[in-house]
């Protein structure tokens, strides 16, 4: 049986994703969210309209959050991915994670790995971000179940956390 | 009770799968890929209404990549959620009855593929007059979309009379009487649905899926693949949200199961985010129109509530939908002659369903803004106004629903005194405002859905010589927080750490039957069997374990993963030692727990929907900014106290309490489920006018306001150790307050939702005229009313029985059949 030409991995990219060198073939029509999800075996990046409208499926590209359903795969080579998988540390989980568990930022659980990722640039660039700050930053995606307050709370809880660890490893 | 007896309920905790969900590892439906998999996409119909005259999907068959090709001719059975609306086929099989209606099924090797064959079916439509709306259908009734229901395309007529009204109306000092209108919205988790079927190697049929229901779904497979429900294994995967849009058994469920089975082969479908909105089964849009007479003091002396209801194409949960609009009038003032007459429509949209809060969250808000206005007629503050008429503990209801506790008095006392009500209501600048509203929601449905003697829940313990503990029930994780729980009862009770037990939940073939994640149940009835069930196992282990330390076991504590003396705390082992202690004596150790409702005293027809072991009560101020140049309305700030009964896991239910918040304030200010009219030339099909997330509008962290939290624990006897539900009912008073806020902010009464600015300033501009400074409907049809059912209350010498109880149809009694 031969296959429509469109569903050959005839697409091959080198990137690096999630602090390794990779590469994956995949059919040149997918997006990084499909590439990621179904070539990479990452279930971890979410989709919740795949037209770039819930931001569930917000991924980092060279440090900055993307959706990466609006992302082809093939724009991806060389560059620098993080998925949530990449997240924690040696089994250990970074403290967006531990406060997002800890403290109710996380209800179904669906869109969180966006929100943690988002929150994640956010820390990167400002490590001490107002209320405002952490709003404007997380506007991008829609949580249904939490009402967004416990997610602040735990991006400002791991921002004592990360300036806390700072300190001692100074 | 001793100090260690409650230090794990009502600590703030993570949640027992917080750490899976923090690190995205949380296997949703959509992440289940099997060896040899196939997808499924589903043909939709792009008539609202259409006789289906001729499939040919020949060539859909020939495209490579194509393995099958189903039709509604290989689905032929009818199933729904409730034995009176089995009006649903998997695939439509003479007609379709919405623009979205699936009509065939293409299953190949890759998403893409099916997608592409879709175009290659052809289907012939003959097209038929069209229902938009309730109005519209209660004046035609040909075509009927249904072959069923009242009359032409009234699907269900309701009506009750729970005491004299009239003389109710005639001894009040005012009458008020008024019309609202609730519109329609959808759920909107952010999960799309997807089920992954596949024949295991057993020859039986395994389904993955995202649903709130997997009892029911595995009820409903049964039926339309006429297979014996012991062959066919419901997995519920963690929703990624439910809010109700996950409880009905779903034709795409019913598709890839087939498929499975037809081609030996996993198949996996997943809607798009547009097949989301069609699937719908969210909140009807109800007009109302709600008369209540009181006395000076603001008491009730009657209330009459008539709803007119916009079910979309099918029943799904509509005829329970219909009741519930007027079920739960009298169960937060005392409202001692109550009259309710309920009418759905079936009209050629999506179907309509349960919504977080289920057909109450429209007569609440008409019923609350009716309060402001009642309170500025009298001249008594609103808040004060609700403190009197709040209904007494333990009280049976004019339409016999008995109540729990009542902490309803304290939630308004707590918002009155953190909004600073008394100092602001009134007399804050034009532009700006503060409403109060209240509510009351069921801690589950006293009834299942198929009227049977059996538990609403049931939870088996294994108990492992290693210490650890698995339980096992049927309740089904939506985010609400089940399986947290779960564990916690069963640690709280046996005295071990969380994260030594193991929940197993959602899988009918592992797990005993809990009806599922609806009615605000959970907590309550899954609690109370796993309560059960714990007990059960620690006096197996305290007979075993006393003996051993010489003491009689009524002095054994199980705290701290050890069971000791409580008079001499450092004689004691280990509780893994224990279980081993009991299994030597006993052999393995396994116990169960399970729990019924009590039965209600509601014994008229009808009387089965609003019952409930227990009731929450929520109150909340919302504090509002008007432009009124432009009505832009933005909420600040929301103060709500919650009557819980007692906190199982305080951070979970603050958080439940917020997201209610949250999606109130989304129903409140922008979500709406509209539809429009295609041009003549474009076939006059009556479409959904925004099914994607960008155009409908949902609050982002943008829009969210801060919220103070208020916990009211007053434990409930009925609720595991005290709790009530949290997940529905804080969301009901947000609509109403947000309509008061506005009234006191600019004094326009925008008596509907969404409150858009477009709204307020076509009110703002009815003031400026010198009119009645008002948005809303105006009028509400005339319908022909069935004779009520007359009930009288307790207090006019009722029973609980119509006095004019009709004969029931042989079809209800058939409803009581487990499995037919």
């Amino acid at each position: 049986m031969t296959l429509p030409i469109e569903s050959k991995k005839s697409a091959h990219i080198t990137l690096r994703l999630n602090g390794e060198a990779a590469e994956t073939s995949f059919a040149p029509y997918k997006t990084l969210l499909e590439v990621l999800r179904e070539d990479l075996g990452l279930m971890g990046t979410k989709h919740g309209c795949e037209l770039g409208e819930c931001g569930a499926c917000a991924v980092l590209v060279d440090g900055e959050p993307m959706l990466s359903c609006l992302l082809l795969g093939l724009e991806c080579e060389g560059r620098d991915v993080v998925t949530v998988e990449g997240l924690d540390h040696e089994g250990r989980l970074h403290p967006l994670q531990e406060a997002f568990a800890d403290l109710g930022a996380t209800q179904c659980g669906y869109c969180t790995p966006a929100f943690l990722l988002t929150a994640k640039a956010l820390l990167d660039r400002d490590p001490d971000p107002s209320r405002d700050a952490i709003r404007e930053a997380l506007s991008g995606a829609l949580c249904r179940c939490t009402g967004y307050l416990q997610i602040f709370e735990a991006v400002e809880a791991a921002v004592v956390k990360i300036a806390a660890d700072k300190k001692v490893s100074r | 009770m001793s100090q260690h007896e409650h230090r794990i309920i009502g600590t703030p905790r993570r949640r027992v799968d917080g750490r899976a969900k923090a690190l995205g590892q949380t296997r949703f439906a959509d992440d289940i890929v099997l060896p040899r998999m196939l997808h499924c996409k589903l043909l939709r119909s792009p008539h609202p209404h259409a006789r289906i005259v001729r499939i040919d999907a020949s060539r859909a068959l020939a495209r490579p990549g194509v393995h099958l090709v189903l039709t509604g001719r290989d689905l032929p059975i009818e199933y729904g959620i409730l034995p009176v609306s089995q009006d649903e086929q998997a695939l439509c099989l003479d007609k379709v009855r919405f623009v979205g209606d699936p009509v065939a099924a293409v299953i190949a090797r890759e998403e893409l593929i099916a997608f592409e064959a879709l175009d290659d079916i052809v289907v012939e439509y003959e097209p038929l007059a069209t229902i938009s709306d309730p109005d519209e259908g209660l004046r035609v009734a040909t075509p009927r979309i249904h072959e069923y229901g009242e009359e032409g395309n009234i699907h269900k007529r309701v009506a009750f009379a729970f005491g004299d009204t009239d003389a109710g109306f005639a001894e009040a000092d005012h009458v008020f009487e008024d019309t609202f209108f609730y519109q329609g919205n959808t759920h909107l988790a952010i999960e799309q649905h997807a089920s992954v079927a596949a024949v295991d190697p057993d020859g039986k049929l395994c389904i993955w899926s995202s649903t709130q229901t997997p009892h029911y779904l595995h009820r409903a497979l049964a039926k339309v693949l006429a297979m014996s429900p012991a062959h066919i294994r419901v997995i519920a995967t963690p929703n990624g949200g439910g809010f109700g849009g996950k409880s009905d058994p779903f034709n795409h469920e019913i598709v890839v199961s087939k498929a499975a089975i037809v081609l030996g082969r996993p198949v996996k479908i997943c809607l798009t985010r547009e097949e989301v909105f069609y699937c719908h089964r969210g909140r009807h849009p109800v007009l109302m129109r709600i008369k209540t007479g009181v006395k000076k003091d603001g008491s009730i002396t009657a209330m009459h509530l008539q709803t007119l209801i916009d079910g979309g194409a099918y029943g799904s949960y509509g005829v329970a939908s219909t009741f519930y609009t007027g079920a739960l009038q009298t169960v937060t003032y005392r409202v001692p002659r109550y009259r309710f007459e309920g009418c759905r429509v079936f009209t050629n949209k999506p179907p309509c369903g349960p919504k977080r809060g289920h057909g109450t969250p429209q007569p609440r808000f008409g019923q609350e803004i009716q309060l402001d206005k009642i309170a500025e007629k009298l001249a008594i503050d609103p808040a004060e106004l609700r403190l009197r008429i709040v209904e007494s503990p333990n009280a049976v209801t004019a339409n016999y629903m008995r109540l729990g506790t009542i902490g309803l008095a304290e939630c308004i006392r707590r918002v009155v005194e953190r909004s600073e009500w008394k100092t602001r209501y009134r007399r804050l600048p034009e532009g700006r405002g503060i409403g109060i509203a209240c509510s009351s929601y069921l801690s589950g449905a006293g009834l299942p859905i198929y009227w049977n003697a059996m538990p609403h829940s049931g939870v088996q313990l294994k108990l492992d010589r290693g210490g650890g503990v698995t339980v096992f029930c049927g309740a089904t994780e939506i985010g609400q927080g089940s399986d947290d729980v779960l564990v916690a009862c069963i640690a709280q009770i046996l005295g071990i750490d969380p994260f030594d037990v193991r929940a197993v939940t959602g899988d009918t073939d592992l797990t005993p039957v809990d009806l599922g994640s609806y009615s605000s149940r959970v907590t309550l009835m899954m609690g109370n069997a796993a309560i059960q069930a714990a007990e059960r196992a620690r006096e197996q282990l305290a007979a075993a374990v006393a003996p051993h330390l010489e003491i009689p076991p009524t002095r054994l504590v199980f705290a701290g993963g050890r069971v000791f003396d409580t008079e001499d705390p450092a004689a004691g082992i280990s509780f893994r030692e224990a279980v081993c202690l009991a299994e030597a004596r006993f052999g393995t150790i396994g116990t169960v727990g399970s729990y019924t409702p009590p039965a209600s005293p509601a014994r008229y027809k009808g009387g089965g929907v609003g019952p409930s072991p227990t009731y929450s009560y929520s109150a909340a101020v919302v504090e509002v900014e008007v432009d009124p140049t432009t009505g832009w309305l933005t909420v600040p700030r929301v103060w709500i106290a919650h009557d819980i009964g007692r906190a199982l896991n305080p951070t979970l239910v603050r958080g439940q309490v917020e997201g209610s918040v949250y999606m109130a304030l989304g129903e409140a200010l922008m979500e709406e489920q509209t539809f429009r009219r295609l041009p003549n030339k474009l076939s006059k099909a009556l479409v959904h006018k925004f099914p994607s997330m960008l155009e409908y509008k949902s609050p982002t962290t943008l829009d969210m306001p801060e919220v103070f939290t208020d916990l009211i624990e007053d434990p409930d006897p009925r609720g595991p150790f005290g709790a009530k539900e949290v997940g529905q009912g804080p969301l009901l008073p947000i609509m109403p307050a947000v309509a008061n806020a506005v009234y006191d902010a600019i004094g326009v009464r925008i008596d509907e939702v969404p409150i858009t600015p477009e709204k307020i300033v076509k009110a703002l501009d009815e003031k400026r005229a010198g009119r009645t400074p008002r948005y809303g409907p105006s009028a509400f049809p005339e319908i022909a009313w069935p004779e009520a059912l007359r009930v009288p209350p307790p207090w006019e010498g009722g029973d609980g029985h119509a006095v004019n109880d009709p004969p029931r149809p042989r079809s209800a009694k058939k409803s009581k059949v487990i499995h037919t």
